[in-house]
């Protein structure tokens, strides 16, 4: 080795030293993905878009509303003040959604997607992380998100005595409920994400079955086309957001979340069973 | 160790590699080699248990790739460049990898010194220039310390410090008993360092031999040669084993006499030579010599 005070000294391990490398475990695969998470810029700058979203356009659409109040004895009964507070959840689910989306398609569009396939090889470690870590990370910043919103929007809409209280029935459900719907729509972001291998292509998917669908189950015929919606991702999941869902054309809370969670379910199911096999 | 039997690949109906049968040993640096989209990234994601082949095996120290349980330990890989997340550093990109298989911090920083990253391995990955990228990425294959590296054109734009680094790095591997298998498409670069060479082109083997024994098949140098006479040198140099070719600028070309033979002939026989130049047969001529035919062609293995 020629010594060129430019030239850096050759990677040689001190044998006594050698990192052990040690077996790849589902928890050290969970580690590795974390170090990932934190340390991608746009999925940091994504979660906060989405606390600030449903908080601020929450309290935003409660100020627009405390001047527009219902008039009008159907009106007021329609009224929903938890919904109007919680609306900025329809906005945030992007957020979470296309954060699922790309925390696996800007690895597949960089090529680090096989660096991380070369260190684990069984693949479904990577995948089983990244659903943990992005319905963790997104469950924590929604909770407060929404009980900010709702907090917010209620003191807003309290001084034109419009507020519901948060122990209403159905409104702690709704509240809580709103989380979970994000969470799970970041999950279904990640699976298509998985599924597609393509950002440009996860993101619209995603648009697509969480807005798109709906119009297209709005041409069957008559009464097919309300029962289909119910069971879609979209009308599904907001359904425990809902305070009063109508049963007519809205399954029950907890059923309609379960459902949503079943879509992103299969999803990541799909993706895992194109993961495993296959060239990376 | 890298044991490779019959590895057939085929993308939809284009064939990249096949049937493909070597061994890469350790102790020493293999080249290998091909022209551009002769099937060596195929064959080397094949070996990292990225690409499944169509059939055939690889195995990494007897095991299935797939089947590694510390793979970075095993086996350390580069095979693109710019496979980083760009707005990552450098030290958390290795950190995350390292994260796989349990190995420290310290490792990181100890493989970020080595590859003269150092002052860079807080900034954005995406911000490096080619031979910076070239070094993050031989630090993430020799991270876990494996027994086995390969690495896909690793001196491709890197300036002559980071060649010469990369020759001597490559090389104190091998000595510390490890196997090393390195792709290029420029014989000279494989010349310098390998001492085994594996040749494939449109996916099949070519040769399997080492750099001296492909040096000794090339055809034999010849010598270019310009006189005042050249009808009576060409008569004077005749003889058997000999070939004398004219080349179009009147000079000849003679294969089989060194250049001094011809000077002694020429003033010998009173001619005035004007120019007498031998004409090395390169590594470089072999190679060309050796892919240009897609004619299958093992030479004697080592």
């Amino acid at each position: 080795m020629t010594s060129l005070a430019s030239t850096p000294a050759p990677i040689t391990p001190a044998r006594r030293a050698r990192p052990r490398a040690q077996q790849v475990t589902q928890l050290r695969v969970l580690r590795s993905e974390w170090t990932k998470l934190r340390t991608q810029p746009a999925a940091v700058w994504t979660l906060l878009a989405a606390i600030i979203t449903t908080a601020g356009f929450g309290v935003l659409y409660s100020l627009v509303r405390e001047t527009r109040p219902p008039h009008g004895a159907a009106a007021i009964a329609a009224f929903d003040p938890a919904a109007i507070s919680l609306s900025g959840v329809q906005l945030a689910q992007i957020a979470v959604g296309v954060l699922g989306v790309l925390l696996i398609t800007a690895e597949y569009g960089t090529g680090l997607i096989r660096v991380t396939f070369a260190a684990v090889p069984r693949r479904l470690p990577v995948l089983w992380s990244k659903a943990v870590l992005v319905a963790v990370s997104t469950l924590i910043i929604s909770l407060p998100a929404v009980l900010i919103a709702f907090a917010g929007g209620q003191s807003v809409l309290a001084r034109a005595h419009l507020s519901v209280a948060l122990g209403a029935p159905g409104v702690t459900r709704a509240v809580i409920g709103s989380a979970l719907y994000m969470t799970v729509a970041a999950l279904l972001g990640l699976g298509l994400g998985a599924l597609l291998r393509s950002t440009a292509l996860g993101i619209a998917a995603l648009f697509g079955l969480l807005f798109g669908i709906q119009i297209l189950a709005g041409l069957l015929p008559g009464s097919a086309a309300q029962t289909v919606t119910k069971f879609l991702p979209g009308p599904a999941g907001q359904a425990v957001t809902t305070v009063h869902p109508d049963p007519a054309s809205s399954l029950a809370p907890w059923t309609g979340l379960g459902v949503f969670a079943l879509w992103a379910a299969i999803l990541l199911t799909a993706a895992a069973l194109r993961m495993r096999r296959g060239d990376a | 160790m890298i044991e490779i039997q019959s590895l057939t690949k085929h993308y939809g109906t284009t064939t990249a590699v096949s049937d493909l049968t070597f061994t890469v040993r350790p102790g020493t640096v293999t080249g290998f080699l091909g022209p551009n989209g002769a099937g060596k990234s195929t064959t080397m994601r094949m070996i990292l248990g990225l690409d499944e082949p169509t059939s055939g095996s690889v195995t990494v120290n007897g095991q299935a790739p797939r089947t590694l349980t510390a793979p970075l330990r095993e086996i350390g890989g580069m095979l693109d460049t710019r496979a980083v997340h760009p707005s990552r550093s450098a030290y958390h990109h290795l950190l995350a990898l390292a994260r796989t298989c349990g190995i420290p911090g310290r490792r990181v920083r100890e493989v970020i010194e080595s590859a003269g990253l150092g002052e860079a391995a807080r900034r954005r990955a995406g911000k490096f220039s080619l031979g910076m990228s070239q070094r993050l990425g031989i630090a993430a294959a020799l991270l876990g310390d494996p027994d086995t590296v390969i690495l896909d054109e690793p001196v491709n734009g890197l300036d002559v410090d980071g060649i010469r680094w990369i020759r001597g790095l490559l090389r104190d591997l091998a000595d510390q008993g490890k196997t090393v298998f390195v792709s290029s498409h420029l014989m000279s670069e494989i010349a310098q360092t390998a001492t085994h060479v594996i040749v494939i082109g449109r996916g099949r083997l070519i040769a399997d031999t080492t750099v001296a024994d492909l040096l000794a098949s090339a055809p034999a140098a010849a010598v270019r040669v310009r006189s005042t006479d050249q009808a009576a040198l060409a008569g004077l140099l005749h003889g058997p084993d000999i070939t004398i070719t004219p080349a179009a600028d009147g000079a000849l070309t003679v294969a089989g006499l060194t250049a001094s033979q011809i000077g002694a002939a020429a003033g010998a026989a009173g001619i005035t030579v004007l120019e007498l130049a031998a004409e090395q047969a390169s590594l470089e001529d072999v190679f060309v010599h050796l892919t240009q035919d897609a004619v299958e062609f093992r030479a004697p293995s080592a």
